[in-house]
């Protein structure tokens, strides 16, 4: 991938504002994320990390602000909105596979259909991804036949099959029971060690201290904190920031 | 998959045979009252004190084998309207229900169309399409002449999209909205989320409920005899005129639900299978 290559953050955000209706979700985001970097999103409900996540998916229209991915204005409206999105995966709490079609076809999809690569090329990168996460013997079972940590590993193997230059992960283990989440987080260490650029909204904040480079802290639209994870976990400057935590710290 | 290589218990092997029993036992039931039931049927009507008159007007053996070759024959052409006027709504409905669906203002007028077509022909009674359509259409002198059934065929895909078109706009808002952001985020376009991921899915959905389209049109198929077309009806008609009988009409009418009846099993089985392979699990 040329993009990839250029020196530069990968995701540049500057001055991101969205609202809803009157409601203002993000009033002012700042963000870069470099390459090879794991940037960890913390923060309450509603505090807007999911919202972020879908504005640099252009899922979500912005309402001020710029975003740059690596180097390219993705929030001008002349900008090509799938092949941005076809640039960056995402991965979502509910998995959202295609219950119609085979594991195999659901991880092949973007390839062959977007990036138009023949099919038997696509299957064999796309076999060897679920050889690694271990799923292989399930490339053609049906999604709905799997268990919910399955079904996440597909999902996640789905947004890096056409490699990507930037992964966002958008609370991928809330909606699983903790032992599939050890499944899921550790194919999310694995995607690190390759040198995923990974950005990601979480409320596993162990893990998040465990595997991110840079912990940012959103609070009520803003970023009330950021820092690397010991700095966040270990030393909060932010009085809301250690409130949060405080809430958490007791939980872990 | 573990392998299933416990042994079974004492508990499970009672539970199985107490299964079985009960099994035998219900479709013996079954059988014994299905059986009563018919005969207490089958007595009251041949004794009521005209039957003897019905019989002799709507169930004459001689007279279904005299109107046979002909009614057959009405009957292939029902077949071949049916057939054409099943893929013309297939395709003119999804196109409408696509169109339903698109998003933006450049679509408005296209979608208004869409929405004015649905109002139209979903009101308008299908002998008045037949006739407007039969009688009028060729009488523009644009199109070479067309045989009446071809006219037929037209109106009953103008009508039927309309509804058709209804189901499948059901099933494409019945297809969770995640499943679109999924197939955008991987950068699939609009048209190629619909085709790949939306369409698929909603058509599972209604089924049903085309199956009960389809069945609705089959029979609506007969009223192309209004523009002179000699079909089962038309058939059925002329014999009974000829016969001073109405047996025809009762053969034409068992000809249409025989031709109903293995394309409504095929869709059962098509979605149970369809079903079952993509979920785990009893359906309960």
């Amino acid at each position: 991938m040329k993009a990839a290559a250029s020196p530069g953050p990968v995701l540049r955000i500057e001055g991101l504002v969205k609202r809803f209706d009157d409601t203002e979700v993000l009033s002012g985001v700042d963000l870069t994320v470099n390459e090879h970097e794991v940037v960890a999103l913390i923060g309450a409900s509603g505090s807007g990390k999911s919202t972020l996540l879908r504005c640099i998916n252009l899922l979500e229209q912005v309402d001020d602000g710029r975003i740059w991915l690596h180097g390219d204005d993705i929030s001008d409206p002349r900008v090509k909105v799938d092949s941005v999105r076809a640039r960056i995966g995402i991965v979502f709490q509910q998995f959202n596979l295609f219950p119609h079609i085979r594991v195999l076809d659901n991880v092949t999809l973007a390839a062959r259909r977007v990036m138009k690569t023949p099919r038997a090329e696509a299957e064999a990168a796309a076999l060897v991804l679920l050889e690694r996460v271990g799923l292989a013997d399930k490339a053609h079972e049906f999604p709905d036949r799997l268990s919910g940590g399955q079904q996440q590993r597909v999902a996640i193997v789905r947004a890096v099959a056409t490699n990507p230059e930037l992964l966002l992960l958008d609370e991928i283990t809330s909606a699983l029971d903790p032992q599939l989440v050890t499944e899921v987080l550790d194919l999310v260490h694995e995607l690190k060690s390759v040198g995923t650029t990974i950005v990601m909204a979480t409320h596993e904040m162990a893990f998040a201290r465990d595997i991110a480079d840079r912990v940012v802290f959103l609070d009520a639209g803003r970023i009330a904190e950021e820092g690397t994870a010991a700095q966040v976990f270990g030393d909060p400057k932010n009085e809301r920031t250690r409130a949060f935590l405080t809430r958490y710290l007791d939980r872990l | 998959m573990r392998p299933a290589n416990h042994p079974i218990s004492d508990v499970e092997i009672g539970r199985r045979v107490y299964r079985r029993t009960q099994n035998t036992r219900s479709v013996l039931v079954s059988l014994v009252s299905t059986i009563v039931f018919a005969g207490v049927i089958w007595l009251t009507v041949i004794n009521t004190p005209g039957w003897d008159q019905v019989q002799r007007s709507f169930f004459n053996l001689d007279t279904a084998i005299q109107a046979w070759p002909r009614v057959i024959a009405g009957l292939w052409i029902n077949i071949q309207v049916l057939f054409f006027a099943s893929i013309g709504v297939l395709v003119l409905s999804v196109i409408i229900a696509s169109i339903r669906t698109l998003r933006g203002p450049v679509w408005f007028p296209l979608r208004a169309l869409a929405a004015a077509y649905t109002d139209l022909f979903r009101g308008l009674p299908l002998i008045i399409v037949l006739f407007l359509v039969g009688f009028g259409l060729p009488g523009l002198e644009l199109f070479p002449r067309n045989s009446a059934q071809f006219w037929g065929t037209i109106a009953l895909i103008l009508t039927y999209s309309a509804y058709v078109s209804e189901v499948f706009r059901a099933g494409i808002e019945a297809v969770h909205p995640s499943q679109r952001l999924a197939a955008r985020s991987l950068g699939l376009s609009h048209g190629q989320t619909m085709r790949i991921v939306v369409l698929p899915q909603a058509v599972r959905k209604v089924t049903p409920a085309l199956m009960n389209d389809f069945v609705a049109m089959q029979k609506d198929v007969g009223l192309i005899s209004v523009l002179g077309v000699v079909d089962a009806v038309r058939a059925a008609q002329i014999e009974t005129a000829s016969a001073f009988n109405f047996t025809p009409y009762v053969l034409a009418g068992l000809l249409f639900v025989l031709l109903a009846l293995p394309m409504i099993r095929l869709t059962d089985w098509y979605t149970a299978r369809l079903r079952a392979r993509e979920q785990m699990g009893s359906l309960v």
